[in-house]
């Protein structure tokens, strides 16, 4: 080694030791405070949509401890953990803490990412952690007797697809008049993306509309073939199941073969200003399925400009952000997380709940309208009850958005998905996992 | 460690006592043993085992995997994790179709069944060999992908394509906890490292060596070079068809097809560089490396201050940076792998205990 290198090695030496040993004096006292592990991916090819998203996290989680005193005066001790969108830092970050972290308890985790809520339905079983995935979790795990731990809060592509083709009955006129109307899925080829396969079949059976399966292979850079089958099919409306760059490519190569762009409706994941934007004028008019509406006109989010964003304490680095489609949705999922730990605290005391008992506070929400009032979140936000029997919500429902070329326009109100429709079926794919998997159901007396 | 020593090929160095390195080889083993089934089990936490020890294990697995048909044989592959995809929807499948059949025949099956597919797609070592071998390999790893999501089938058709793992058992034992999936790898760890050094000290590990170094004197001697190259595909395709299910089963919990990308491929193929070619330990110190720098790093900051003083974003990308530079200097300044390092270091305790 030369004098260099040793130097060198000295210096990083001492930098990293220096590192550790300063730590545990600085690190913060979390007694009494609730924690919040917040799952990041800063980093890998999803990061874009992680920073708005993860900026509206805790742009309202320091809302509430700063300027509400936190809930019921317990703080919300953010901490952050990097899972680079891969399963296998996921699951550290989960490790680390599901135990809580320097006396502040944890009472809810959300992996924000579908593949890691799937991973950890077996170990959050196991530990009784409850694990939480607004609009991302898995539609069987609506029943939270075969589910006990998992909470696939707001919204599932089944309801999703209802709620496309009942928009599209509106447009000709009628349920009735959906005979012969062409409907064409380009979906991205994933389990996402296959997910909503099975009940556009129904669906198509009940109403009589053409139901027209596309796969697109990951990423979805090529798309001449596919629309160019749209085209020959005389497809009358594409819903577009997409994923990252899918989305912006299919908009503009419908725009090459000629195929309406406001007659194209994207998935919630096709649905953000960065779908959109990267297809530059061949965008406008495009539609969009929308469960974290965009827009900076709601009391809530007024409150962060006034409170967070002005006052120099936002998150985000890039202010264009605020109010987008990615932020709103951190936002939204913060608020389920702070009304679940009032609902906690109504029944165990304003302090800071353990998993168990954000647990029961999960499966007993109940975001009513009077609530979404008082929260400032009118029109962010539909209603949300959750039970032993739901674990997504009693009531999905979506809005409509449509492209102007600058920004999203709400053209519906909110558009509720039929309860009953698809019910029976997904109680069976729990039933079946059930017994896959030698788990006994719970009972409702248990609770 | 002490087992590390025991990978070393340094017979010569050695006292010159006879019997001594053959004993101090059993003590290594025994302590190994009682260290993995013992000491570990025993003290280890739940953070310990399901984060880091189980993932460090069964990545050093895939990099033994990796390492016979690489390091000993000459071939390489860039479709591992396509391997062990595959094992682990054989096993899933195996385990849903035929509930009676026991787990170790499971885990044999799987990998047999890997081992079959493994030797279809070393079919073109046969013809080229190098990069356009690598890239033939890169088939297997997109041909799987697109099986596994087009074909619901082997996912039992669940409705995310995914697998979950099924209960494990073994003679009763519920083997679900973090200590019986750390059991259940190190056991299975432990007799596929028994049976990786029967095989690279056998005839057809040698043979490989011969091939390896070279081929055209291989054939000369007499080496039938082509069935030995589709035994290379296989071996190394039943050690991470098996490795698979552990990854999937032991550690993830889940598996489906995007699981094993090409990412995992090429982390494997870190591992073996890493760790150092044609050794069996060095793939653990490999594995380790790749597992733990990122988390280490992400601890450092945590223990630190520096995430307070600095902007989140750029902290967790300046992590990405110093791994990527810690791998440029370890490849740089040794080429031949950590378990070269280990070797050296040995050494030269050796010799001063000697002088």
């Amino acid at each position: 080694m030369s004098l260099l290198s040793r130097t060198i090695a000295l210096a990083a030496g001492a930098v990293l030791s220096a590192a550790v040993f300063s730590g545990p004096a600085m690190a913060q006292d979390g007694a009494g405070q609730q924690l919040y592990p917040l799952f990041t991916y800063r980093t890998g090819p999803y990061a874009p949509s992680f920073i708005p998203f993860g900026a509206g996290n805790i742009d309202y989680l320091r809302y509430v401890n700063e300027v509400e005193g936190g809930v019921n005066g317990v703080k919300i001790l953010i901490q952050e953990c990097e899972t680079a969108y891969t399963i296998e830092r996921g699951i550290e970050c989960y490790e680390r803490y599901k135990n809580g972290f320097n006396g502040a308890l944890t009472a809810a985790i959300y992996p924000h990412s579908s593949g890691l809520d799937v991973a950890l339905t077996d170990k959050a079983r196991l530990d009784k952690v409850p694990i939480v995935s607004p609009g991302g979790g898995q539609n069987i795990a609506t029943d939270g007797r075969v589910f006990p731990y998992q909470f696939p809060l707001i919204f599932d592509y089944w309801s999703e697809a209802e709620i496309i083709v009942d928009y599209i009955a509106g447009q000709v006129g009628g349920h009735d008049k959906l005979k012969g109307v062409k409907i064409a899925t380009l979906y991205h080829d994933s389990g996402y993306g296959r997910d909503t396969i099975e009940p556009l079949a129904i669906l198509s059976k009940k109403y009589g509309f053409e139901d027209i399966q596309i796969p697109v292979p990951h990423p979805g850079e090529q798309q001449q073939a596919q629309w160019q089958q749209i085209r020959r099919a005389g497809a009358d409306w594409v819903f577009l199941r997409g994923w990252g760059v899918m989305t912006p490519v299919a908009i503009k190569t419908a725009a090459r073969v000629g195929f309406p762009v406001d007659r194209i409706i994207g998935d919630i994941w096709s649905g953000s200003e960065d779908d959109a934007r990267p297809a530059g004028a061949a965008a406008n008019g495009y539609l969009a399925v929308s469960v974290f509406p965009p827009g900076t006109d709601y009391g809530i989010i007024r409150k962060l400009k006034e409170h967070i964003v002005d006052a120099g304490k936002s998150d985000l680095k890039d202010n264009s952000k605020f109010g987008t489609v990615y932020y709103n949705y951190g936002v939204i999922e913060a608020i389920t997380f702070v009304e679940a730990l009032r609902t906690g605290q109504a029944r165990f005391g304003n302090r800071p709940l353990t998993a168990e008992e954000g647990q029961w506070a999960l499966e007993n929400l109940n975001i009513d309208d009077k609530r979404i009032a008082e929260l400032g979140a009118e029109g962010l936000i539909s209603p949300l009850k959750t039970s032993i029997d739901n674990h997504k919500g009693e009531q999905v429902a979506a809005k409509i958005i449509q492209w102007n070329g600058e920004s999203w326009n709400t053209l519906t109100d909110w558009l509720k998905a039929d309860p009953t429709l698809f019910a029976d079926a997904i109680k069976a794919k729990a039933a079946a996992y059930a017994a896959e998997k030698g788990i006994t159901p719970r009972v409702d007396a248990s609770n | 460690m002490a087992s590390i020593q025991d990978s070393a090929p340094d017979a010569a160095h050695v006292a010159p006592a006879v019997s001594t390195p053959a004993l101090m080889r059993l003590a290594l083993v025994a302590t190994g043993l009682v260290v993995a089934f013992g000491v570990v089990p025993a003290y280890a936490t739940d953070y310990w085992l399901s984060s880091i020890i189980i993932p460090t294990i069964v990545m050093g697995l895939a990099g033994i995997s990796l390492n016979l048909l690489q390091g000993y044989a000459g071939l390489v592959s860039l479709g591992s994790a396509a391997f062990m995809s595959v094992g682990v929807f054989s096993a899933y499948n195996l385990i849903l179709r035929a509930p009676d059949l026991p787990l170790p025949g499971v885990f044999v099956l799987a990998g047999l069944i890997a081992a079959a597919v493994g030797v279809v797609f070393g079919l073109p070592a046969l013809r080229i060999k190098g990069f356009y071998l690598a890239a033939s390999t890169l088939g297997a790893q997109f041909f799987f992908q697109w099986l596994f999501t087009n074909y619901p089938w082997f996912s039992n058709n669940s409705q995310s394509l995914t697998i979950s793992a099924p209960r494990l058992e073994f003679l009763g034992y519920d083997l679900q906890s973090p200590h019986g999936r750390y059991l259940l790898v190190v056991s299975v760890t432990a007799l596929l490292i028994g049976l990786a050094f029967l095989v690279v000290r056998s005839r057809l590990g040698r043979e490989w060596m011969a091939i390896r170094d070279m081929e055209t004197a291989a054939s000369v001697l007499g080496i039938r070079v082509a069935r030995r190259k589709l035994e290379a595909y296989a071996v190394s395709s039943f050690f991470l068809g098996i490795t698979g299910v552990l990854w999937g089963f032991a550690y993830l919990g889940t598996a489906d097809a995007h699981t094993y990308n090409l990412d995992k491929s090429f982390q494997i193929l870190f591992i073996v560089l890493i760790g150092g070619t044609a050794t069996i330990f060095g793939n653990f110190l490999g594995a380790a490396f790749i597992v733990l720098t990122p988390i280490v790093l992400d601890h450092l900051v945590l223990a630190s201050n520096v995430a307070y003083l600095s902007d989140q974003g750029a902290i967790t990308n300046l992590q990405r940076v110093i791994f990527g530079a810690i791998i440029i200097f370890i490849l740089i300044k040794e080429p031949d792998g950590l378990s070269a390092w280990i070797r050296r270091g040995v050494e030269a305790i050796r010799g001063r205990l000697a002088s």
